[in-house]
Order: C-alpha cells, then structure tokens, then sequence
C-alpha cells in the first residue's frame, strides 16, 4: 500500500521493463491455473469462505452468459391464439356492445343467490340524523319542533301521496324526487339513464331505507327491460339491483 | 270419383264457384271444376290428388297464387274480393310428405371446445357432427350417443367456417390464418395436404356439387383478401384464383348449373363460369356491404344424392357407384330447380335484400325491404318457395322465394338474430341470437313453436339435421348444445 506517488514518479521518469507488456500477459494467463491450485489446494475455513463466494460469482456469470445468448437470438413472438374467437359474419364489426352483459348478468345472480344484497360496496360513512333531516319549526309561535325535511335526494313511488300535512312527520320536498338514475355498466363503459323502480337499503338506518332516502352506498333497484337482457332460463329481466357510489352528496 | 260425384249433389243449393287447377308454373290441370263455395282445403285435396292420378300428396292450395286456403274457399274469395262468376285458378303446391317434427329439449350439452364455438355443421345424411371453435380445433363428435368422437388439430388459428362435401365423406375447415385442411369425419385425420394460398382469412367455402363432380374434388373459397380460389382436392392445389372483387369476399356459392357466385364487401355479386373461371355477370345494386348470399338450391345441393324423405333413425352413409350418385343427385336437383334457372338473394349492411336471376340477367327481380338493421343470413326454404332473412334488429322476416314478396315477420328475439336453419320439410325454422336463446317457428301459423333456452352466452351456429332429427347450436360459451323432440 504505497502512502505516496513515489512508484507512479520512477514510472514516469524511468519508464518500464522492457518486457513488462510480455511478462504481464502471461502472468494474467497463469491466473486461471494458480486460482484452479488454490482452489484445490486450500482446506479449512478459508477454503469454505472462499468456495461460498466463487459459488456466487459464477452463477451471476452464467447469467449474464444467458443474458447475452438471448439477446443474439430473435424469439417469435407467442404463438398464443388470441382470446375472443368470434364467427367471420361478425369479424369485420365492432365489438359486440354488449358483449359482456351476459356474463356479468350470470354472475350478479349468482351473488343474488347467496347473499340477497350484497353489492361491492365501498365502506360508506353512516350520515347522522343532523345532516340527512333537517328540523322544520311549526306552530304560531314556531317552538314546535317535531317536522323534519329530508336534504338528500330521496325516491318515492309511482303511487305516494302525501299524508296531511297535519300528521306528515317527514317531508319530502319535490325537487328532491328523482325516478331516473344513470347506471353505468363497469365493464362496457356505457352509461344508461333508466327509471328506477325502489330503494333497498339504505347503508346509514333502516329508517332512511322506508322513506327512500339515495345517499352514497345505497342500493337502489333499476328498470333494465330496455337493456334487452335474458336470463339462461330465457326469461327477459327487467330489474336490477345497483348501489350509488357517485355524484350523490 | 263416384264420392265426389255425390258430394257436389248434395250441397246443389249451395254457392258454387268455377275453379281451374293449376301448378305454380302456371300449367292448368283439368278442366275447369264446379265446386261449392264452402269447400275446406282437405276436400280440394282429394280433388287435386284424384286428378293428378299419381300417390296422394299433401297439398296447400293458393287462389290466384296469393291468399292461401286455411279454412274455407269462401274466406279466401271474401278476404281478395273477387266475383264469382269467372273461373278462379286456384295454384296447388305439393307440400312435404315427410313431417319433421319439431324439437323440444336439449338433449345433451357437449363440451370439450375450450374456446367459443363459431361453426357447427350436419353431415349431408346427418350422420356426423363437426363444430369449429376459437381454439383452432375442428371436432368431430358421435350422435349416437352424444360424446365426441375426434379432435382435429392442424389449424393455427380459429376455425372460421366449415364445410361439408356433398358425399358426406370430407370436411373442409377454413381458419383465421388464410389455411384450409380437408378432414376425414370416420378417422378424424386430415386428409391431404393443408390448402395455403390466400393471405388473408377465409370467410366461405363451397364444394361443387354431387351432380357435376361425383368424386367432390374441387371446392371454392372466399377470403378477405378479395380473391376465390377453387382448389383440387385430391392433388392439393389451387386450379384457379378468381380475381375482381376489390374487397374481402364474405360469401361464395357453387351452383348446380356451374356458376360460382360471390359477394363482396365492394357491394357487387359477381357471376363468373366454375369451368374456366371466366367472370360473366356483375350485379350491382346494393348501397354497402353485401353479407350473404342464398341459392334457391342451396338444400339440394348441400344433401346431394340423400333424400330426407328416406331418412331412418340411424343416418347410414350413402352408398352406390359415382353414377348412380350423381344420377339421384341429378334427378332431386331437377326436381327442385324446376323449369326456372336457379335464383339468388343477397342480404347487405344497407338493409335490404335483392333477388336475382343471376343466370340470365343483370337486373334485380326484386328489392326486399322492411328490416331496420342489417341483415345478417338469408336461407331459401328446401322447397324454395320461401325466404327467411335473419336481421341485426332481432326480427326474421318471410318472403315469398319466387316473387320476393314480404309475407311475414316473425318476432321474439331480444337481440340481434345471427343464424337461421329450416326443417328439411320447409314447415319448421329454428334461429339462433346473441340473446343466447333458440327459437323454433312454424311456419304455418307465423308464431313461435318453441323457445330453446339454455346456453349461457351468444349462439353463433346453429343447423338442422338434414333427416330432421335433431338440431345444433353453438355458441360463445364453448359448449355445443343438441336438441331433440
């Protein structure tokens, strides 16, 4: 371990052996004899550390050996026949919109069968009382405070009518009825604006559920009978249970 | 005589109308007969059946070829309006003698295809099955008892379409790689070499048929890269490329009196001679692609020397020399064209059908319009009186096979309608839809005879057995389905 230039100072100034080229070369080339000894040679702990550690460098060196073996050769691409056959009438169309409909419908049954409800629902927050309803003052001197108005959107029948409005307890303002909810299909992307035909459950109370309360996670249940949709059995359906995860405040 | 004698003395007060029978060419048979007004179409029967001195026939008759005898002679005359003072020609066209029966249940749900299902085929007598499938393999399944029998691999790419030789004994697939490969259906090995050639897929085969070639050694396919190749089957080479079209061909049909008709996506229908591939016609009229093409005898020619009529219940193979196949195949070819050449209907993306007289001439004989999506198959009855046009907007429409004329429009499906296969008896028709449902309508009536559900995704192939007996379907959710009564 040299602390100063001094060897790289004589090589400069003196040069070196006239055969050093020719005796460096052939000292390289009786390396790969002398580490064949040594490797033989050696016993004991050092030998165990030093065949642990060869033992690693030659598989990262058979790996690059591969690595570069692959990239001479040039691999045809998967002879995998793509997924999707469809007939020759329809090759030249696009795909089938609602190719996936009838799948997914199956597979919606299938979860309908086991549980009656269950939707892949988000984790919704459970909406208290104070942000769903809001108290409506009644009486001459407006102390009475027994009234409320629901603040969300909310679905009421085809056949609702009010109760008089001495005895109606909850109030569903008219500009908050909606029929109509757009659904959207997941995996077609195609949205549709179908009718809705009631609410099943509200996540938050069993209270929102009866007055038909829409607010994030409720599932709802559409009209889909324009969809065109038939089940296995060959019947065509007409509802669907979706729940609200969007665009509902 | 004498019965029919006494019959026509004892209704003597009743109305009585002058009738002339006569065939659908127009030829008269008889003299004019004096029948009472209330005459039912059984009666006429016996009537037309004596007169014609040969085995009594079922028969239907039509008054002035347009409204048909149901009830009573009398409906029919109130229903067009005409005086009974002149003498009416009443038109009889033998019906089938053979009933088939229509199917009912599916009998057995084969799977073994690990892909979707996109052709499926009954052999001319309906001894064998072969389906297509997306996973490049043509399958070759026993109908006995309702198993698969071979699986054939040699394609590289998804079986488009097959298509058996009129003798029953070759299959030829064409796939999604522009290759064709004969099959033989009794070993499930190919035969020959695969038929390469066209650079793009093949839409359409054709084999000529058993009147003009015995042997079935040539066949015709389309392709999209707008080329028709007719292939030596036997040598395994193409014999001629028919070039013209400027786009993908989507159909190719062999006719009985060795013409080759194509349709392309350029929106012609040419013409050309099968002998030296010399093109004759080019029949222009559509306004977008044109998908389908039908031939009136496009049954006869399928089935060969096998008549449905003789069916058994075990399908057997035909048997006999080449003469005296090509000789039966000859006579039912006859039989069936008549005296008129053989006439083509082209269904298209532009909604409408044309029927031509593409032997003869250039002209359309008429436009069919009416559907409201595009068509998707047309297929002539087996007595070409008939035409069914299968639509994109869920509805199939009947039209008169000689006149083209609409009659009637049979509805129930609840998505587009892919394929249509009629009864060898022309009473029966049974579609298939993406719906995933089959529906077998009468014909008759114009209603629906049964729903077929089952299938779990779109039905794309459906057919009929020649001898009736059963019915197939396959579809996108890999099985093949059979239906039976």
């Amino acid at each position: 371990m040299p602390q100063n230039e001094h060897i790289e100072l004589h090589r400069k100034r003196h040069g070196q052996r006239l055969d050093h080229q020719e005796r460096k070369r052939k000292k390289e080339s009786r390396e790969a004899h002398e580490r064949s000894h040594k490797a033989r040679k050696m016993i004991g702990l050092k030998a165990k550390l030093y065949h642990k550690q060869r033992h690693s460098e030659k598989i990262q060196m058979k790996k690059t050996l591969k690595m570069h073996e692959q990239r001479k050769t040039k691999q045809k691409n998967d002879d995998k026949t793509p997924e999707g056959a469809v007939p020759a009438y329809l090759l030249d169309r696009e795909g089938q919109s609602r190719a996936k409909i009838l799948s997914n419908m199956i597979k919606q049954k299938r979860k309908e069968k086991a549980g009656k409800w269950e939707v892949p629902l988000p984790k919704v927050r459970a909406q208290g009382e104070t942000e769903v309803l809001k108290v409506i003052r009644t009486g001459k001197r407006q102390k009475k405070a027994w009234k409320r108005m629901v603040t969300k959107v909310c679905f009421v029948g085809d056949n609702f009518t009010r109760k008089p409005p001495k005895y109606e307890r909850f109030i569903r303002p008219m500009g908050l009825r909606f029929k109509k909810a757009h659904v959207t299909h997941p995996e077609l992307k195609a949205t549709f604006c179908l009718p809705i035909l009631g609410v099943k459950k509200n996540p938050s109370s069993p209270l929102y559920t009866t007055l038909g309360v829409i607010t994030k996670g409720t599932v709802v249940e559409v009209n889909v009978s324009e969809l065109g949709l038939v089940t296995q059995g060959g019947k065509v359906i007409w509802g669907e249970i979706s729940p609200i995860l969007s665009n509902v405040y | 005589s004498a019965a029919l004698i006494d019959m026509s003395m004892m209704s003597s007060d009743v109305e009585r109308l002058l009738i002339q029978f006569q065939d659908e060419a127009g030829e008269p048979l008889g003299s004019p007969f004096d029948v009472p007004l209330d005459i039912t179409p059984d009666k006429l029967q016996l009537v037309c059946n004596a007169l014609l001195q040969k085995e009594p026939v079922p028969l239907a008759f039509f008054v002035r070829g347009e409204a048909e005898v149901v009830e009573s002679l009398r409906v029919c005359v109130k229903a067009l309006g005409v005086e009974t003072e002149a003498v009416l020609p009443v038109v009889y066209q033998p019906q089938a003698v053979f009933r088939v029966r229509a199917v009912a249940r599916c009998t057995s749900s084969l799977q073994g295809h690990t892909e979707a299902v996109i052709s499926a085929a009954f052999s001319p007598t309906g001894k064998y099955l072969a389906s297509g499938s997306g996973d490049t393999t043509v399958r070759f399944w026993d109908l006995t008892t309702e198993t698969p029998q071979h699986t054939s691999r040699g394609h590289s790419h998804w079986v488009l379409t097959i298509s058996w030789s009129p003798d029953g004994r070759k299959l030829a697939s064409g796939c999604k790689n522009s290759q064709i490969c004969i099959w033989d259906p009794v070993t499930g090995q190919q035969m020959g070499k695969t038929l390469t050639g066209h650079t793009k897929w093949i839409t359409w085969i054709s084999w000529e048929p058993l009147h003009l070639n015995p042997e079935c050694r040539y066949l015709a396919s389309s392709s999209k890269d707008g080329a028709v190749r007719v292939w030596d089957v036997v040598l395994g080479r193409c014999e001629r490329i028919l070039t013209g079209h400027t786009q993908s061909v989507t159909c190719v049909k062999w006719g009985g009196d060795g013409l080759l008709y194509t349709s392309s996506q350029d929106r012609t229908i040419k013409v050309w001679r099968a002998k030296d591939g010399v093109q004759c016609r080019t029949l222009q009229g559509h306004a977008h692609w044109v998908n389908t093409l039908a031939l009136s005898t496009d049954y006869v020619l399928r089935t060969g020397a096998f008549e449905p009529a003789d069916a058994t219940i075990n399908p057997q193979d035909q048997t006999g020399t080449f003469e005296e196949l090509k000789e039966k195949a000859l006579q039912r070819y006859n039989k069936v064209r008549g005296e008129a050449p053989e006439r083509l209907v082209s269904g298209s993306d532009d909604f409408t059908l044309f029927l031509w007289n593409p032997a003869e001439d250039k002209k359309p004989l008429a436009r069919l319009t009416g559907h409201s999506a595009l068509i998707n198959e047309v297929l002539f009855s087996p007595d070409t009186r008939l035409l069914a046009s299968a639509s994109f907007d869920k509805s199939i429409k009947i039209w008169d096979g000689r006149t083209g004329k609409y009659l009637q429009s049979l509805r129930g499906h609840v998505a587009a309608v892919y394929q249509v296969a009629w009864s060898a008896d022309s009473r029966l028709m049974v579609s298939g839809s993406s719906d995933s449902t089959l529906k077998v309508w009468d014909i008759k009536t114009g209603k629906l005879h049964t729903d077929l559900p089952g299938h779990a995704d779109e039905v794309f192939a459906v057919d009929w057995s020649p001898d009736g007996q059963r019915v197939v379907s396959g579809g996108k959710d890999k099985c093949l389905r059979i239906w039976r009564r």
